[in-house]
């Protein structure tokens, strides 16, 4: 905790000093990318990912990171260095991530992070898609005879993060229907837990999937249920500094290669065998057709690189959050032509 | 002439120019700094200003002294946040002096059992990092409290729980004139005991100031009751049902665990060194002060309020603003347990939905020295009015 608070504290320093000494990204419009350059001199990705959110970054006992958002870090990786191992990730609270971006940090920003106006269009900041499309809920105890969120009164505690937009969509949502609430804001997600669990509060509010991760948490995650409510849209995406138009441009199109490699049914096993095949945009894919790459300063099979070391977006969301048993049921989270809303622009 | 009135063999010169060229580098690394930062900042599309103030805060504050909603606006966010951290900081304060003076009179004590529990409690609480003890109090505390239905009672007026300790809510009519009333005492008490001050000096005459003084503090404001229309009700807390299994009370005063945790955890902490630093300041009074004290008849106990402590504050008093100092700053760590003091409501939420670190880092940092320096010059003054007045 004391190394978190400290943590931040030296980003709000390192943003003075590295704003002052940072050099500004290439112009907006240039061909030229400071932040490939230096990811290229550097060898590895530099990544922003939270403190632990199971399917989403998430580090095991030797300091392997996995999960959604770390499989975007591992995407830009493979695309621009040729190994999608070659990602440093530096895990980051709610409060110091967009500093530690804008201050040069971290390069990529892939920790379950909500695109909203005010964060795309104030503080130097582009989102560059969504990766997981989610909405906010309230966890209960099972036995509190809570079923639904017409059952809150007035006086209820709710505990959250600080930080973050469920505080503001907490305090939307209790205002809409007029009840008075006592709101207990947390650093840390460990912190919330342990106050919930508790009983310091009766509900505790985040984004669905947090509060399905944070579940098996509890000292007896059978006690506790997810109400069916979602009280927000919650579009969790990368995000990248304003202006580097071509950093960006990598960044959102090795998201979109993911999903757009699962639309045509392209995964990293059969990725080189399709080389030759018959459809034009599986060939743009596997880089045997077009010359996408270069748009970036990039080779032709970054693409496929993406595709093979790191697997379309459904193998992704397989492994991390359906098998892990955080959230089974794709939902939202499907393809368009299956029902969902992942829809991305074609690659050509 | 002039040559020589800058040459190196002019001392005042060579003491001035080193300190002029210190001055200007610094200034030159901070103006360098301060420059680039800008046009960094206006490379990535952040602006900078102070115009965030303004806007709506849109976020919900667990506690606060002031009138706040999330409809208020930053600069009111800033404000709970600042009296937040004041308010745990004077009880901090509070508790901590009295407790440290307790404990550091206990370690000198003749009773050895008296004597040890003090030394333990001085050796344990101050060797255990601050962070741990506030973690120890809120969580270890919370979790051995009962819940809202099963609440400890006192005489069924207040109920300690976890989610807080409910009071009773003290509601007044003409609160104004009762604290009027209370100046005015505090005033005829300030010249009862100057006059009492004078016929000791001149006559001899011994004035029981200590019974006068408290009758006064009494009398006055129950006139006021009594005459003049002020009245006090007490709104207690009452148990309310929010689901089968889930409860609050309702009305009344509740006292955050946070607070509790926060306050506890900081006086506990700070009064190991305080009673150190009375420790020290009374083993400090040469021991001939109370040898003579004693063979003119006071006691024990007028020995240390009248010879040993008006001299040991003088060592005590100093080492002490530091304390006081410290507990101020170390109060920032309520952010770790979401007491909403400046820190996490400014320096934490505001920060973030705004995203203007370097404008509230500064003004957060501001805000601390202003506090620092506010509480160094009030214990100056005061260790200026203990000290030895040369006549």
């Amino acid at each position: 905790m004391i190394k978190s608070i400290k943590t931040w504290i030296l980003v709000g320093f390192a943003s003075l000093l590295l704003v002052a000494c940072g050099q500004g990204g290439g112009g907006a419009g240039s061909k030229k990318s400071k932040t490939l350059d230096n990811t290229k001199k550097a060898g590895f990705v530099k990544c922003g990912v939270s403190q632990g959110l199971p399917g989403f970054s998430n580090a095991d006992e030797s300091g392997n990171w996995s999960g959604i958002d770390v499989d975007v870090c591992r995407a830009v990786a493979a695309a621009v260095l040729g190994d999608a191992d070659k990602v440093k990730y530096t895990p980051l609270s709610a409060k110091e991530r967009f500093t530690a971006l804008t201050s040069g940090e971290i390069d990529v920003l892939a920790r379950n992070t909500t695109w909203t106006l005010s964060r795309d269009a104030d503080i130097g900041l582009t989102f560059v898609g969504v990766n997981f499309y989610d909405g906010q809920g309230f966890m209960v105890r099972k036995n509190s005879g809570i079923n639904s969120v017409n059952d809150f009164k007035n006086g209820i505690s709710a505990c959250t993060n600080t930080g973050t937009t469920t505080e503001l969509n907490m305090r939307d949502f209790f205002n809409s229907k007029n009840i008075s609430y006592e709101p207990i804001a947390f650093e840390k997600a460990d912190e919330v837990v342990a106050a919930y669990d508790a009983g310091r509060c009766d509900t505790y509010t985040t984004d669905k999937s947090g509060l399905a991760a944070q579940r098996t948490k509890m000292s007896n995650p059978d006690e506790h249920k997810v109400l069916p409510e979602t009280i927000s849209k919650e579009p969790l995406g990368p995000v990248v500094r304003q202006g580097d138009a071509v950093w960006e441009d990598i960044v959102r199109w090795s998201l979109n290669t993911m999903i757009e490699a699962e639309e045509y049914g392209v995964n990293s096993s059969n990725a080189s065998s399709l080389k030759d095949s018959e459809n034009p945009a599986i060939k743009r894919l596997v880089g045997s057709e077009g010359e996408l790459g270069a748009a970036f300063g990039l080779d032709n099979d970054w693409s496929l690189r993406i595709i093979e070391q790191v697997g379309n977006y459904g193998e992704s969301y397989k492994k991390h959050i359906a098998d892990t048993g955080i959230l089974p049921n794709r939902g939202p989270n499907q393809l368009w032509t299956k029902g969902g809303i992942l829809y991305v622009p074609p690659a050509r | 002439m002039i040559l020589k009135k800058f040459s190196i063999e002019n001392k005042k010169a060579r003491d001035l120019i080193p300190q002029v060229i210190t001055v200007l580098a610094l200034l030159s690394v901070i103006i360098y700094f301060a420059t680039n930062a800008q046009i960094n900042m206006g490379n990535r599309g952040i602006s900078f200003g102070f115009g965030f103030l303004n806007q709506e805060a849109s976020f919900d504050i667990t506690f606060s002294m002031i009138e706040y909603d999330g409809s208020h606006s930053y600069g009111r966010a800033f404000l709970v946040g600042l009296l937040n951290t004041i308010l745990v900081s004077v009880i901090g304060i509070f508790f901590a002096t009295i407790l440290g003076v307790i404990v550091g009179i206990s370690r000198l004590s003749d009773n050895y059992l008296i004597a040890k529990v003090a030394e333990w409690y001085v050796e344990i609480f101050r060797n255990i990092p601050l962070i741990l003890q506030i973690f120890f109090w809120y969580f270890a505390a919370l979790r051995a409290l009962p819940l809202p239905e099963n609440g400890i009672s006192f005489y069924d007026i207040s109920f300690l729980t976890i989610k807080g300790w409910y009071v009773p809510k003290f509601i007044w009519t003409n609160l104004n004139i009762f604290l009027l009333s209370l100046i005015a005492a505090f005033i005829a008490i300030y010249f009862i005991k100057s006059y009492a001050t004078k016929q000791r000096e001149e006559f001899g005459k011994q004035i029981p100031t200590t019974f006068i003084s408290l009758s006064t503090l009494i009398l006055i404001p129950l006139i006021t009751f009594l005459f003049l229309g002020v009245s006090l009700t007490f709104e207690y807390p009452v148990l309310k049902q929010l689901s089968p299994t889930v409860f609050t009370y309702a009305g009344g005063v509740s006292i955050i665990p946070e607070l509790i945790a926060l306050a506890l955890a900081l006086s506990m902490y700070t009064a190991t060194f305080i009673a150190e630093n009375v420790r020290a300041g009374i083993l400090g009074v040469g021991k001939g002060q109370k040898e003579a004290a004693a063979s003119i008849g006071l006691n024990k106990n007028q020995i240390l309020k009248l010879v040993v402590m008006p001299q040991a504050l003088r060592i005590i008093i100093p080492p002490t603003t530091n304390q006081y100092l410290n507990l101020t700053k170390n109060s920032s760590l309520a952010a770790a347990i979401a007491y909403p003091d400046i820190v996490l409501v400014f320096a934490g939420t505001a920060l973030m939905q705004t995203g203007r670190a370097i404008e509230i880092i500064s003004i957060t940092m501001l805000t601390y020295l202003t506090l620092s320096i506010s509480i160094s010059i009030f214990m100056n003054w005061y260790n200026k009015k203990m000290a030895i007045k040369e006549k």
